[in-house]
């Protein structure tokens, strides 16, 4: 499985109540949710962001609350994976859960800059940024990850085990 | 190789008698919960699984809390969503406005938690029910759906953070400051992934109002969960509460933490965080002039009844500030009533203060509160992320009851002691 496209780039921190403000989420409708995504921290994001496109941020992407409305949002805005030093464990595992792909390491998030080409191969977590010629390992997936992810969710898995 | 409380009570669900950090196991639930936000997704989940009944219909809890009253018909819909999927499944833990509080708040109180079950819930904060020796952690709603269909969900098995209390709080220092000043010290990245578990005697000296905070803020931290041990304070509670049998875990001798931090409850003063993250605390005696706009008493942190004596006492016989909003509301209907019967309610009002009833209300700027461009609040809630109560420029700073409710006094960000407390 591979992802290849334009980075937005944020910073430490991003809360899940600026990915999707608390105030949208009387609503569960992922093309709703994808046109408020990001909107308290890039309002520009819904405009810019096209099919396949990555955001690379700093530490403890995610934080906050449990809202499965967050990953929902940045999946259905076109985001083909996250990257980040380190995420929040709960997005973590929701992002599993929902079969939106993310990675951990320091290194990309730290040097990757917003509009840089990257390309991703989850199989083995490498991460290659196609404008500046440089190469990240990031932390593969545990294989049951992997499992869950290949079956798009942890819905389908249940399903077809 | 020893193992901390946490892991022991995962080791004990997985069905394993020995689990390490780092491990990925299966572990059997105790109960399931989500809320008004959260379980509508989880439903629209399980509808594409193949099975189609919730694995125990005693083991589920089913709280809309989060924009009820229903704020709007969009938050209608979510509820009747919810509501028609109770009565569908005859989830015996429904809990109808009327019967329901702020989810956190409700189900200790209503003996669903006890000590050794493992718990997931549909909203970050279920890290609440550790203060009762619990392992329990927030997690999304597929979580919640698989969970609500197989009785199980995966976990990493965490690390430790140990922190080891001493002393007594003095004045108005409650446990909300103790997490104050603990995220402040380690941020809220500082215990990602792992469980916070405290220890030591000055655990005595906490109320189980003040642990439920403690343990509620450990997800402010990072944490996967904040976990305490069971002493004769919380057998009493659970023995008032529940009819659920509890088991008591407790950490080996030789469990490895990643951290050791000793605390010395006796030195901590009232502590506030300032926007927009949980992390940039200040001591009381450093906050200097913050002008505030309205105070907020409540939520699943600070709207239990030992919340509300403590602001009501700084409030007798004292007004809230011209120009400023106090709003105050209880977690539950059970705690509504008692502070009305202790007249508490009674002392809010005349102050000047409006009493909701329970909801999670201007906590997550559901409604009921919600600030202006450039507003300032001074919150008993947990979170201060940008645009958390309202609009993006505004402010919120979290505190403790006591603060809380002296700021509605004065105006600008207070302790006790401004008003000779
Ligand atoms: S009171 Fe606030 S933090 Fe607690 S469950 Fe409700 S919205 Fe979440």
């Amino acid at each position: 499985m591979k992802a290849i496209g334009t980075v937005h780039k944020y910073g430490d921190n991003v809360d899940t109540d600026v990915i999707i403000p608390a105030r949208y989420l009387n609503s569960s409708d992922p093309k709703e949710l994808a046109a408020k995504c990001m909107i308290d921290i890039d309002k520009d994001f819904v405009n810019r962001v096209k099919q396949g496109d990555i955001i690379v941020a700093n530490k403890n992407f995610g934080c906050g609350s449990s809202r499965e409305h967050a990953p929902i949002a940045i999946k259905a805005s076109g985001i083909s994976c996250v990257i980040a030093e380190t995420f929040a464990r709960i997005f973590y595992r929701n992002a599993i859960n929902i079969g939106l792909p993310i990675i951990e390491c320091p290194m990309a998030a730290k040097e990757i800059e917003a509009g840089d080409q990257v390309e991703i191969d989850f199989d083995n977590g490498m991460i290659y940024n196609r404008t500046k010629g440089t190469q990240y390992q990031g932390q593969a997936f545990p294989e049951f990850m992997q499992k869950i992810i290949k079956a798009e969710g942890l819905i389908n898995y249940i399903n077809e085990n | 190789m020893g193992m901390t409380m946490t892991q022991k009570i995962l080791a004990a669900h997985a069905g394993l008698s020995q689990v390490s950090a780092g491990q990925l196991i299966e572990a059997d639930l105790d109960l399931v919960l989500g809320n008004d936000v959260t379980a509508p997704v989880a439903i629209h989940e399980m509808e594409k699984m193949t099975i189609k009944k919730v694995f125990d219909k005693d083991k589920i809890a089913l709280v809309p809390d989060h924009f009820t009253p229903n704020k709007d018909i969009k938050s209608a819909e979510h509820c009747k969503c919810m509501r028609e999927f109770a009565i569908d499944q005859d989830i015996t833990n429904y809990f109808e406005i009327g019967e329901m509080g702020i989810e956190h708040a409700l189900l200790p109180e209503k003996g669903l938690v006890v000590a050794g079950d493992a718990v997931i819930g549909a909203d970050s904060h279920t890290c609440t029910y550790g203060a009762l020796g619990a392992f329990s952690t927030g997690v999304g709603s597929t979580d919640m759906a698989a969970g609500m269909a197989t009785g199980k969900a995966w976990f990493k098995v965490p690390s430790a953070i140990k922190f080891v209390l001493t002393g007594k709080p003095e004045g108005w220092v409650s446990g909300k400051d103790v997490i104050l000043h603990i995220i402040g010290m380690i941020g809220v990245d500082g215990a990602l992934y792992k469980s916070m578990e405290f220890v030591g005697e000055g655990i005595g000296n906490l109320t189980m109002d003040d642990r439920f905070s403690m343990a509620n803020m450990a997800i402010e931290a990072g944490a996967k969960n904040g976990i305490f041990p069971v002493d004769d304070l919380a057998i009493r509670y659970m023995k008032e509460h529940s009819k659920k049998e509890f088991k008591i875990y407790e950490a080996d001798k030789d469990a490895e933490y990643d951290e050791v931090y000793e605390i010395d409850l006796s030195t901590l003063k009232p502590t506030v965080a300032f926007p927009h993250l949980p992390e940039n605390t200040r001591t009381i005696d450093e906050v200097g002039e913050v002008k505030i706009d309205q105070v907020v008493i409540g939520s699943c942190t600070n709207g239990r009844i030992d919340d509300l004596r403590i602001a009501a006492k700084i409030l007798a016989g004292r007004k809230v500030a011209k120009g400023m909003r106090a709003i105050v509301f209880p977690a539950t209907q059970a705690i509504y009533l008692q502070a009305m019967e202790e007249g508490l309610l009674a002392t809010f009002i005349k102050a000047g203060a409006v009493v909701s009833t329970p909801t999670c209300g201007p906590c997550l700027g559901g409604h009921m509160g919600i600030l202006a461009a450039g507003e300032r609040a001074v919150a008993t809630t947990n979170r201060n992320f940008v645009g958390r109560m309202g609009h993006v420029e505004s402010e919120v700073y979290l505190a403790s009851p006591a603060v809380a409710a002296a700021s509605a006094v004065t105006g600008k960000i207070s302790g006790p002691g401004e008003l000779g407390l």
